[in-house]
């Protein structure tokens, strides 16, 4: 294993975001729907939303000046590691019930893991995130993990 | 889509109906507004391929995702719900490609009333660009 993943960088594993609440609306999720081609009528007229809405929902939102000259902003949840990007990934989702018009869900993100691995072409950064969703009661909704690679 | 009285268990290696998307860039622009996703190589085809170097417009990552749910959901209807679902970014695919989302009974757990569910994006080269999985569960007989 190189020193890519020196102590500072691990030392932010367990880092937890602030949490984001934010209000579900039949109309948003119908644009959703719209959006993702959704053949089913109940995602089409809003009355649920399609299980990967909350993706959309908990998008994060950042002034322009944050956006780069490619349109993506940094993450502060990924570990910024000289030469290596957070590239696409993985996700695992795990559902306690569907998401509805009227529903206020509030999303923590805590940042879970960072581990290397030797590829055929390097070595990679793997970094696990956990979005864990809670309803206005506090019971949980969904919570997702997502690996992204840094290469 | 199937209703609840005419559900009955599936079996391992049953084919869930495959379901085809030739996203456009109108559908790219939609669904990098609805995330609110600014990411360039998605919309901006100038720079995509001249700064990124991709051949073209770079379909997002989750939707390819919500395409395989959409497989299992339109499959299960309403004879049960959405336990999980997994999957993972692998290949690259550009608008203008025809995609097929699949999915296949992997196995069945009549105890549980629960299946595993094998999901794949396939490109028109018949490469796997987003292998998932799910598991879904069946409502009460």
């Amino acid at each position: 294993m190189s020193g890519t993943l020196d102590a500072a960088v691990l030392a932010q594993i367990g880092t937890r975001s602030e949490p984001q609440t934010e209000v579900v609306t039949r109309r948003d999720i119908r644009k959703y729907s719209v959006a993702t081609a959704q053949r089913l009528r109940r995602y089409v007229d809003g009355d649920e939303a399609p299980p990967l809405f909350h993706v959309a929902l908990f998008w994060p939102i950042v002034p322009m000046a944050q956006l780069h000259p490619d349109g993506v902003a940094t993450d502060p949840m990924f570990p910024q590691i000289p030469g290596r990007r957070p590239m696409a990934g993985g996700l695992k989702i795990e559902y306690q019930r569907p998401i509805r018009p009227g529903d206020v869900l509030t999303s923590t993100r805590t940042l879970t893991n960072i581990y290397e691995k030797q590829g055929s072409s390097g070595s990679l950064v793997f970094v696990e995130v956990v979005m864990t969703v809670v309803d206005a009661k506090g019971e949980l909704v969904l919570t997702e993990q997502t690996t992204r690679i840094m290469r | 889509m199937t209703t609840r009285a005419e559900f009955t268990l599936p079996r391992p290696g049953d084919a869930l109906p495959v379901r085809e998307f030739r996203p456009d860039i109108v559908q790219m622009f939609l669904y990098n507004a609805v995330l609110w996703n600014a990411h360039r190589i998605h919309f901006d085809h100038a720079y995509a391929t001249q700064v990124e170097r991709h051949p073209g417009l770079v379909i997002a990552g989750p939707l390819l995702g919500d395409y395989l749910a959409q497989v299992v959901l339109e499959w299960l209807g309403d004879a049960g719900r959405l336990v999980s679902i997994e999957y993972s970014n692998r290949r690259v695919s550009y608008v203008g490609e025809t995609l097929r989302a699949t999915g296949q009974v992997k196995s069945v757990d009549p105890e549980q009333r629960s299946a595993v569910l094998e999901l794949s994006v396939l490109n028109e080269a018949g490469e796997v660009t987003t292998p998932g999985t799910a598991v879904v569960r069946f409502a009460a007989g």
